[in-house]
């Protein structure tokens, strides 16, 4: 596949290694801000690789980990109506809600459905017109656009029985609250990539000036992440702050444009909680007023108060944070497994207790 | 937010008042929408999240980019084996 | 898949069968219906000297020798798919367990619960395809059971399969014989199975159609037996793909498993597809290849007997058994990096993150 294996090049990525150990000189602690990027550096074993200085915390990133438990539990009461067929990304469907996930509410006769993209569940809808399809809106401003053109096209095409349970978060103000917190020691950030493709770079350069932190814009590949790494490195042992480009080939400062304004139109700014973390102001998108009545919290006004109840025991905030590493949490490896997971860090793939539950038990028998 | 996978643009149609494109991802065929790529020709290589066309990939800039990740650092070599 | 068009004028059912184009519940109720669809759909495409004894139990004169035993039942959604159907699945899938064992498949078992409102065209579809697996394996369904179930209670047709064979002398092939040193071989390219059964469902379509690569191992397995008899362990990838049967044997074994994942055979589309929908292709099923682990000494030959086998062209050598963390597998990734690669959590989801 091109544009992709070149940057799964084994060559290129040793030597790119050898560039970083050659350039860094001091222990720098870099966060990631994106689920994709996690998955990419587990999968490919790039962590192990990295000069011992370099210190690399999984952030916040991956939207199915902060979507709040709230709305969890929303989604699966919408899921267990008869009268509705539940549409979501695949990724949702493990998520723990107060008392099941939605894997359970199909097991349970519920009709819930994966789709690919939202135009997918706008079909479902329109081929099935007795019944109302939900579609789980969430993610970060990578999906907005699309998430966006599903609620365009169904007001444009007068779909009446679709509506949209929104849940997105942007990064930016996620950004800022970390810094903002005592307990978050982090040097620089690598920026994610295909936000950064819709919402270009601009938004970060206030950032990397407040807080004095270099901000690099990075793919997702092996090349890619080393390439994002490198360049921060570099910022930081010359003692600069800046937000740089390293992935070009697909970002630019302004970003994609149309998408930005088709995200306008539909989405307001809004304060949002994320699971784990809690409120942070301006960190969210809702449907604007005029789009309200694709809203699924207005059409089923009987789930808009819902009980939640997190586990006790876990701790995904503090470890999507980075303040807390998932092996000091007392449930790690006990109650909280991949299987039985207590929190969404251990569900997703590239959450990172679950990566470190992978990891973790070849450490262990390494030394045994 | 992230998995956004680049694939070769092979056909434009609309439906539904949308600019669609048929997508070739090294041999899979998927239809991908390309209302967010109004300049998108046929023959661009796109980044496609959740069925939407993102980005067209700069051919140029990728290329620019792996020479340079490429060079060799003079003093590097001619140092021998690296640490 | 045969053309053997369905004898519906034969049928003595008091109303004519034209009246029942459909299941419906009477022909599980054990009356005439259910008499008349087992012996012109079910009969009539197994068409066999054992079922024709058509008692509640078949006897059977098995050869001399240890027997082995297996059952699988086969649930796939949809029915028919690129390269196969769930017929073919269900006769496959039991040879090859009973392949796994190193067992000469002799007689199989079909157990249908069909749901009401099921086609018989489908049905008739399903038995035929089932007929010619059987004749191209040279085994025999000598008894089954037809249920009906209320629509909505099922997905079309499922289907249950049990299987005899019989294991050679000399030969023993459990998944606890693997040693540090053992190489670990695979029989062709992965992904191929549930990348096709995806591409119904997610609506992709291929420069070249990915077909999912249902077929017999057991002429394999035989190929690779006639190298040498100390075949260690023998497992055949289905649910969960590569990734869950490592993780088995490992297990089985105590051992470590480490393999190099440039070396496992995949097809470019598959691959695409994998990247395409965030799947790991080391967890998409195959219903058509083995993983076997032999003796470092008899691996090259073993290779190029699998190689030289219609099932086995793109058989490969793709990583060792070590004593270093027993249970776990881990791969060398193409970076050069290590991941470990652990059992699949549940069901293989797409993602978008």
């Amino acid at each position: 596949m091109k544009y992709v294996e070149e940057y799964r090049d084994a060559d290129l990525t040793g030597k790119l290694l050898s560039d970083l150990r050659r350039a860094v000189s001091r222990p720098w602690t870099l966060m990631e801000v994106c689920g994709g990027q996690t998955h990419s550096i587990i999968k490919s074993g790039l962590d192990e690789m990295l000069p011992h200085e370099i210190t690399l915390i999984h952030g916040p990133g991956c939207p199915v980990c902060v979507t709040p438990l709230e709305l969890v539990d929303k989604a699966i009461a919408l899921a267990m109506r008869p009268e509705v067929i539940f549409t979501s990304y695949g990724d949702m469907l493990r998520v723990p809600g107060s008392e099941r996930d939605l894997f359970a509410v199909r097991a349970a006769g519920g009709d819930v459905r994966i789709v690919y993209s939202p135009l997918d569940a706008l079909k479902i809808a329109k081929d099935n017109p007795n019944k109302t399809v939900v579609f789980f809106a969430i993610g970060f401003e990578t999906t907005a656009p699309a998430n966006a053109m599903a609620v365009v096209q169904a007001k444009a095409q007068k779909i009446q029985n679709f509506a949209v349970l929104v849940s997105h978060v942007t990064v930016p103000a996620a950004i800022r609250a970390l810094m903002e917190s005592p307990d978050v020691r982090v040097d620089g950030f690598l920026a994610a990539g295909h936000v950064c493709t819709v919402m270009g770079y601009w938004e970060y350069e206030p950032l990397a000036i407040q807080y004095r932190i270099p901000i690099v814009v990075t793919g997702f590949e092996p090349v890619d992440l080393l390439h994002g790494i490198l360049m921060c490195v570099q910022e930081l042992e010359a003692g600069r702050q800046e937000v740089r480009n390293a992935y070009a080939r697909s970002v630019t400062r302004d970003g994609n444009k149309p998408a930005q304004s088709v995200i306008q139109r539909v989405f307001e700014i809004c304060d949002r909680a994320w699971r784990g973390i809690g409120i942070i102001p301006q960190s969210g998108y809702r449907l604007r007023p005029e789009f309200a009545f694709y809203d699924a919290e207005q059409r089923f006004p009987e789930v808009r108060s819902i009980e939640t109840k997190e586990s006790p025991l876990c701790i995904s905030g503090l470890v999507l944070q980075g303040i807390k590493k998932p092996v000091e949490c007392t449930a790690f490896g006990k109650e909280c497994t991949p299987e039985r997971p207590l929190g969404a860090t251990m569900v997703s793939s590239e959450g990172a207790c679950a990566a470190y539950y992978r990891y973790g038990r070849l450490a262990a028998k390494g030394k045994s | 937010m992230c998995l956004g996978i680049p694939g070769k643009v092979i056909e434009l149609y609309h439906t539904n008042g949308m600019q669609m494109a048929r997508i070739d991802f090294g041999g899979v065929i998927k239809e991908a929408c390309m209302e967010y790529l109004p300049d998108v020709k046929v023959g661009d290589y796109t980044i496609i999240h959740v069925g939407f066309g993102l980005s067209i990939l700069d051919e140029a800039e990728a290329l620019e980019t792996m020479e340079l990740l490429k060079q060799i650092d003079a003093l590097g070599s001619e140092e021998g084996t690296a640490a | 898949m045969s053309s053997q068009k369905l004898n519906l004028l034969g049928w003595t059912c008091p109303v004519p069968l034209q009246n029942y184009p459909t299941i419906v519940m009477g022909h599980g109720a054990g009356g005439k219906m259910m008499a008349d669809l087992i012996q012109h759909l079910f009969a009539a495409a197994f068409d066999n000297d054992l079922l024709a004894q058509m008692g509640d139990a078949t006897a059977l004169d098995l050869p001399p020798g240890q027997a082995a035993f297996t059952t699988d039942s086969f649930v796939v959604s949809p029915l028919f798919f690129p390269g196969g159907d769930i017929g073919e699945l269900a006769v496959n899938g039991t040879v090859n367990d009973l392949a796994m064992r190193a067992a000469r498949p002799l007689v199989l078992s079909a157990g249908f619960i069909l749901e009401e409102g099921l086609p018989m065209e489908t049905l008739g579809r399903i038995a035929a395809s089932m007929a010619a697996a059987c004749k191209k394996v040279g085994v025999k369904i000598a008894t089954g059971d037809t249920k009906v179930v209320q629509k909505g209670h099922g997905d079309g047709v499922y289907i249950n399969t049990s299987g005899i064979g019989v294991i050679p002398k000399g030969v023993s092939v459990t998944p606890d014989r693997g040693r540090p040193g053992d190489a670990l071989l695979v029989s062709g390219s992965i992904g191929d199975h549930g990348i096709a059964i995806m591409s119904v469902r997610e609506g992709l379509t291929f420069q070249t159609e990915i077909q999912s690569d249902t077929a017999p191992l057991n002429g394999l397995v035989d190929a690779m037996l006639d190298v040498t008899k100390d075949i260690h362990c023998l497992r055949d990838a289905t649910r969960g793909g590569l990734a869950a049967v490592l993780n088995e044997l490992a297990l089985a074994s105590k051992v470590g498993i480490e393999f190099d994942e440039k070396k496992v055979p995949i097809r470019a589309e598959v691959n695409a597809a994998c990247e395409m929908l965030g799947l790991d292709p080391f967890y998409v099923a195959n219903e058509g290849k083995l993983v076997a682990i032999v003796p470092p000494e008899h691996a090259e030959a073993i290779l190029a007997a699998m190689r030289a086998h219609p099932q086995g062209r793109d058989a490969a050598l793709i990583g060792e058994l070590v004593a270093e963390h027993p249970g776990l597998v881990t791969s060398r990734t193409s970076i050069g990096g290590k991941r470990v690669v652990d059992l699949p959590a549940g069901e293989l989801l797409p993602r978008i993150c």
